[in-house]
């Protein structure tokens, strides 16, 4: 008996159904594919060869698109700099940086193809120019002030909506249309429709602004001594860090929530399940060794997926908080028309996008027992 | 193919708060003329005042602005970024993955290849720094704005990837079926293969994925605002936001004037993640047949059953 309405409760939602309502509304392959043709093989030295490969293309063409942007943007962005530059020192650059300005934005003077060859010489040198609005500290050094900032928080913070999504999205796809699953199911349809940064400013106003509970600004605590050593300094961080990361948490788990719930329902109706069940086995242990185990490949392929959107998501949450990351820093430089930090910063940004699809392609060898049966 | 798309639950609520919004968007012009005051009409005797008073049902601006006539005109905005980003999305996206996974050989590499590249690189800050860009062409100095159709273009221009991506699997293994095999020995033209054939079983991931990318949108021009590239000459949800934002809304606890546009926006966004879970029902028919309430009608009868011990 238990069997029929089983069946039929899975028909309900099949992993179509999580495909479509992932958490960034990237799709993966059509479910008849076992295993997604993009990690066919995985694990194998080929499929190693082969990611490297279309990673390294990518970040290749990656670069040449970067480089590309401002010669195709109207106007002259090299001239508007120098323009600027004179505007902020009242003197014109020297022409050691006019040289250096031309590298980057475009020389009509010098052919296309030796432009591109100067910019990749620069690029190698870890050469990316000086700022406009800080003027003139490389923009090297500004980045490497802001980049650990970043990677604290949208490393810790995907993790934990990860993982805080992918075991509620299993409690929830356990037993669909119970009390917690019919509660919740509407309400993470609602939260998942919340625009970031507008959250962000809600949770600002609530908890920093009226209850003070928490600072407004800032990633660390200004009168404590900037060392990572100090017990101090590594509570005023988690202190400061809390809203923003909290923030990006909640927006970030209701997706994985879904996709695990979906994926999940289908699961439970599978006859290993079944059959765990027919063992006596304990509901927890079904739950998490059988169920929830087969149930959480599609999130993990997802995770690198999403890195993208996170990447947005975080830019907005830093700029409310004002949290001294890239996000943060990306903003103030396309307020104040700095290129060479703005193009350096999306150069950045896609470098970490593509290093967490690199691992997370790698890392699904491992998962997949699949992928080492042929 | 829509049988039963109406009769869900939850695509009607989502459908009549979409239809709502539309309506807004569409005659909201009308209603501010019937409240009486435009959406830049200052009242002096009311600056930021609370909502329900003044005769200001959501309350006013910091300048005594209405908010509630400042978001019915926001629709409009939002909604219509929205619409063109969308539409621009989904028809990029249908061409190059239909086309990719239709033809195959070198043009799918290629195409395939780029689909892929794209999808690596992080489509918001790239479309921030192309904005910032384009923006910037207008003389230093000034506060970086975009016109509306231009913000619409650059939102939709890097919104396509994983639509293709998804379009192109799902045609490669259209292809492969029988009735595709069947207009082909027929000798039909690659034009009515496509369009007759293989395009109509696309329908109900085209829409999901036109209404995905649509509050993909709206979403995309609020935080492009947010983060200092207006949009010019139009009141939409996102200006609004940040025009109370850089107005110190916060800090003075003048929420109304936050909560509203951004609450339209994820009202927005709700309602369609509830058509998109009707429109799955359509793409996938095994999903029809275990129609929820049937389902429970089921149970119940079986349940009745058991009490009177007639299992």
């Amino acid at each position: 008996m238990s069997e029929v309405t089983h069946s039929a409760r899975g028909g309900v939602r099949t992993p179509r159904n999580a495909a479509t309502t992932d958490a960034d509304g990237k799709e993966p392959d059509p479910p008849e594919a076992a295993v997604p043709r993009r990690y066919r093989d995985a694990g194998s030295a080929r499929y190693f060869v082969r990611r490297i490969g279309f990673y390294l293309v990518t970040t290749f063409l990656a670069i040449t698109f970067n480089f590309l942007i401002p010669r195709f943007m109207p106007g002259d962005p090299a001239a508007a700099l120098t323009r600027k530059i004179t505007q902020l020192t009242g003197a014109p650059p020297t022409p050691n940086q006019v040289a250096s300005i031309r590298r980057f934005y475009g020389d009509p003077s010098q052919g296309v193809l030796g432009q591109y060859l100067d910019y990749w010489t620069s690029l190698l040198h870890f050469d990316f120019g000086v700022s406009v609005s800080n003027f003139p500290v490389p923009v090297s050094t500004m980045i490497m002030q802001a980049l650990p900032w970043t990677l604290l928080l949208i490393g810790s913070t995907t993790i934990l909506a990860w993982v805080i999504g992918t075991f509620l999205g299993a409690y929830m796809g356990w037993k669909p249309g119970n009390r917690f699953d019919s509660i919740f199911a509407p309400l993470t349809t609602f939260a998942h429709a919340m625009p970031a940064f507008w959250l962000a400013l809600i949770v600002l106003w609530i908890f920093a602004i009226r209850l003070k509970w928490l600072p407004i600004s800032g990633a660390y605590d200004p009168n404590v001594p900037f060392q990572i050593n100090n017990v101090w300094f590594v509570l005023s961080v988690l202190k400061y860090g809390a809203l923003p990361a909290v923030t990006l948490v909640f927006i970030g788990f209701n997706g994985w929530l879904f996709s695990m719930r979906n994926v999940m329902v289908t699961t439970v109706t599978e006859d290993y399940v079944l059959l765990a069940r027919a063992k006596g086995l304990s509901g927890a242990q079904v739950l998490l060794g059988y169920a929830a185990r087969n149930a959480l490949l599609p999130n993990v392929t997802g995770l690198a997926l999403s890195i993208g959107g996170v990447i947005g998501g975080a830019i907005l949450v830093e700029t409310v908080f004002t949290y001294p990351g890239m996000g943060l820093l990306l903003q103030q430089a396309i307020t104040a028309h700095d290129f060479p930090l703005m193009q350096t910063i999306l150069l950045m940004l896609t470098f970490i996008t593509i290093v967490a699809n690199f691992v997370a392609d790698m890392v699904y060898g491992l998962l997949d027992p699949r992928t080492r049966e042929a | 193919m829509f049988t039963g798309f109406f009769r869900n639950r939850r695509v009607q609520v989502g459908a009549s708060i979409l239809a709502f919004f539309v309506l807004l968007a569409v005659f909201g012009n009308l209603i501010i003329k019937v409240i009486g005051h435009s959406a830049f009409d200052v009242d002096y005797d009311h600056l930021h005042t609370p909502p329900l008073s003044g005769g200001h049902l959501l309350g006013t601006t910091i300048s005594g602005q209405d908010v509630l006539v400042q978001t019915i005109a926001g629709a409009r905005g939002s909604i219509t970024v929205g619409v063109l980003s969308g539409v621009l999305a989904t028809v990029v996206a249908t061409l190059i993955g239909v086309t990719s996974g239709f033809i195959g050989g070198a043009v799918d590499h290629t195409l395939n290849g780029f689909t892929n590249v794209v999808l690596t690189l992080p489509s918001f800050p790239l479309t921030l720094i192309v904005a910032g860009y384009v923006s910037a062409a207008g003389g230093t100095g000034s506060q970086p704005a975009l016109g509306l159709a231009v913000m619409a273009l650059l939102i939709g221009a890097f919104e396509w990837p994983g639509g293709a991506r998804y379009l192109r699997s799902q045609t490669l293994s259209l292809r492969s079926r029988d009735f595709s095999m069947a207009t082909k020995m027929l000798g039909e033209s690659m034009w009515r293969q496509v369009l007759v054939e293989v395009l109509p079983h696309l329908v109900g991931i085209i829409s999901a994925m036109f209404l995905r990318a649509v509050v993909a949108g709206i979403f995309a021009e609020a935080g492009l605002n947010f983060l200092g590239i207006s949009t010019q000459g139009v009141i939409s949800w996102g200006t609004m936001i940040s025009n109370a934002q850089s107005q110190g809304a916060m800090s003075y606890g003048w929420w109304w004037w936050i909560v509203t546009p951004g609450l339209c926006i994820a009202l927005v966004g709700t309602a369609t993640a509830l058509i998109n879970f009707g429109l799955d029902e359509v793409t996938n028919p095994k999903l029809r047949t275990a129609n929820r309430s049937i389902v429970k009608r089921f149970e119940r009868r079986q349940r009745r059953l058991a009490v009177e011990g007639d299992v």
